[in-house]
């Protein structure tokens, strides 16, 4: 070879990333190295996961026929706390609104998501911090939570409320308490909390006086003795051993058990709780129905499932698997404004984008939304807002009777399992619904 | 008892808690039904919870859970011991027990007064949210865990981990403190204190029988109420 001629180059593969250590991971090592403090967040589970996504709707053929789409009646209302409660809660339509504290949320935000539920005949959940006027005052049907802390527990808001939430958990952090953070702490969150203005709030995990379900029981007697029997009381656990904690909160004496998957949001959590403790909500549905149909209490006890509920495909597949109603939290705050990309440049200025905003807990939202800032409170309108979610629940509720009357259901709580297949094996045996296009429910049917 | 008002009289072997408690909320300001007389509680649970009228209600034994819970107004009398969560969430009046308490006496109670006459179980006062507490006995472990606002009076001894988490409760102790919980500390006695417990001594009807000065004062060290990394090994 002429020397002159120089070699060429040898190929070279192309720069590889590593899957296991993907940008994010590595980005998560560098933060950790240079705080030294876990990274926490609002939101739930962002990983990707088995999900309502992985399901299809049969739809009517020969062997069943549709309803007309504009014409035929398709029910949705949906009766809350028949077992034991004097005044049950009757809902037009089965999509509720999540526990969301006043202090997480600013009291406009509050009271936007009381306008805009009362105005679709639905419910609202008040959340650790107690009851506000907003919420009470805009809200035509109210849950009270009763928590761990018990911030702002009183007996006579408890008799304004229209039911009692007993939440033993929350799908983002089955297992795990809360804080809320100093900046947060403002006058009014902390008179409502019994607090110094602008520490660490810390939420208990575990109930101050009660321990177990036969304590359970023993405090669901003494609610119902306060509340004179009247008031529907749930039971909220988050998605981990959704069977035997659906079959302990109804011998627990619930009138409702809310099952909340790890799509759920939170206030703030630790990033690798949100992630890693808790299973999805597809996986939790149909061990919350076998638990009350082994009982025999299935539609006696009603099951609210919630956890990523994003429109009315997600309602429709929750009530065919079973579910009496939906919740629905982070998909709320979106529709009244929450990560809305005309806030971009101030998404970007807090080192994010918007879609992707979950810093919640620090009280900066440019929507403000999850904020306690006089200033950024000032630009969420509670009656624009409230009508916007309006508008969303209208929707969801209008795709969930179309998907239902296409499988021929004059009411939504006539779909049924038979309704649905899985894209998935997962999926299939999560939701026990065959694999699309087989007969095979994965863990129940022989083969193909 | 004033020439106006009318004695009840309940018994809890022909009658149900239910029963009892919905006659009491039908109890409203002003009423001359003044004093309710519960005889054979058996340990029964919600005795008289959720009250709101300016009645007595005396109750002649032992109760079970939740006895008082959420009070209002009421002055409640157990003659007898008392299960888990005695005067839970009392928002005003008194509740005051001859025997021992169970576990949680008087947790998240925003105010009223709940008077001890023998020994509380663990966690008495846990998250307590103003409620004035007096235990003539002694305390179990964790009393006052994440106690926020009001007084815990011990005239005995406390278990371990006292005040653990604690935010502004202040907590007297006249005998020892096996622990203190996280950022809890022994803290200076000042007049204000004295006087303080000196109140609460007239609030359990002992003033003039002990001495102030006997007891030590404990409250929150106040380190731990931002979250910090150094702090971890405090978790």
């Amino acid at each position: 070879m002429n020397e002159h001629v120089k070699a060429p180059a040898a190929p070279r593969t192309l720069p590889r990333e590593s899957a296991t250590f993907d940008a994010y991971t590595l980005s998560e090592i560098r933060r950790a190295a240079a705080t030294g403090i876990y990274d926490i967040r609002g939101a739930g589970a962002k990983r990707k996961l088995p999900h309502f996504d992985d399901l299809l709707f049969l739809g009517a053929s020969m062997s069943r026929y549709p309803l007309e789409g504009y014409r035929e009646r398709c029910g949705t209302d949906v009766v809350l706390g028949t077992r034991f409660a004097k005044k049950p809660i009757e809902l037009k339509i089965p999509i509720t609104i999540a526990g969301m504290s006043f202090g997480s949320l600013s009291g406009p935000a509050k009271e936007a998501l009381g306008r805009g539920a009362s105005a679709m005949g639905t419910s609202t959940t008040t959340g650790d911090g107690g009851m506000t006027q907003e919420e009470r005052g805009h809200s035509t049907k109210l849950v009270y939570q009763y928590l761990p802390s018990r911030y702002g527990m009183n007996p006579d808001d408890i008799r304004k409320a229209d039911a009692i939430e007993v939440v033993v958990g929350q799908g983002a952090k089955p297992g795990g308490g809360g804080m809320l953070l100093g900046q947060k702490i403002s006058p009014r969150v902390a008179k409502m909390r019994t607090l110094p203005e602008g520490i660490d709030q810390r939420s208990a995990c575990r109930h101050p006086d009660w321990t177990g379900p036969d304590d359970l029981e023993i405090k669901i007697e003494e609610l119902r003795e306060i509340t004179d029997w009247e008031k529907p009381i749930y039971v909220k656990v988050g998605a981990a051993r959704p069977y035997y904690d659906t079959a302990l909160s109804v011998k627990a004496g619930a009138d409702v058990v809310v099952v909340d998957g790890m799509q759920g949001g939170t206030a703030a959590t630790q990033e690798v709780f949100i992630e890693n403790v808790g299973i999805p909500t597809l996986a939790a549905v149909r061990q919350a129905v076998k638990a009350l149909q082994d009982l025999g209490m299935h539609r006696k006890v009603q099951l609210i499932v919630s956890g990523g509920i994003r429109n009315g495909a997600d309602v429709a597949k929750a009530l065919a698997l079973g579910a009496d109603a939906v919740a629905i939290g982070t998909a709320a705050l979106v529709a009244l404004g929450d990560n809305d990309p005309k806030w971009e440049a101030e998404y970007q200025a807090l080192g994010t984008t918007a879609g992707a905003y979950d810093d919640w807990h620090e009280g900066r939202d440019p929507a403000g939304i999850t904020t306690q800032d006089a200033e950024l409170m000032k630009r969420l309108d509670p009656e624009i807002a409230g009508r916007r979610l309006a508008n969303y629940l209208s929707v969801m509720t209008l795709e969930a009777q179309t998907i239902a009357r296409a499988c021929g259901k004059s009411h939504v709580h006539n779909l049924e399992p038979e309704d649905l297949v899985a894209l998935t094996i997962e999926a299939a045996a999560m939701a026990n619904v065959p694999l699309a296009g087989t007969t095979w429910i994965p863990g129940q049917s022989g083969g193909f | 008892m004033n020439a106006s008002t009318k004695s009840h009289s309940f018994d809890l072997a022909t009658a149900s808690v239910r029963e009892l408690n919905a006659a009491l909320h039908a109890l409203k300001d002003g009423t001359n039904a003044s004093l309710w007389q519960v005889a054979n509680p058996r340990g029964l649970h919600a005795i008289a919870a959720g009250l709101d009228a300016p009645v007595t209600v005396e109750v002649d034994g032992p109760v079970g859970y939740y006895c008082g819970g959420m009070n209002k107004q009421a002055t409640i009398i157990v003659r007898g011991a008392a299960g888990v969560g005695v005067a839970e969430n009392m928002m005003s009046g008194r509740v005051e027990v001859a025997g021992d308490v169970s576990q949680a006496a008087g947790a998240t109670a925003h105010g009223g007064a709940l008077i001890i006459g023998g020994d509380a179980g663990a966690r008495c006062g846990i998250s307590m949210k103003g409620v004035d507490i007096v235990v003539k006995g002694s305390v179990g472990h964790m009393s006052a865990f994440m106690a926020q606002a009001g007084t815990l009076t011990v005239f005995g001894d406390a278990g371990e981990a006292l005040g653990d988490s604690i935010y502004e409760a202040r907590l007297y102790v006249r005998g020892g403190v096996k622990s203190l919980g996280a950022d809890c500390v022994e803290k200076e006695m000042r007049d204000e204190h004295r006087q303080e417990l000196y109140e609460r001594f007239k609030l359990a009807g002992v003033e003039g029988e002990l001495d102030p000065s006997d007891f030590k004062r404990y409250g929150s060290a106040r380190t731990l109420y931002h979250f910090h990394v150094d702090n971890a090994s405090a978790y």
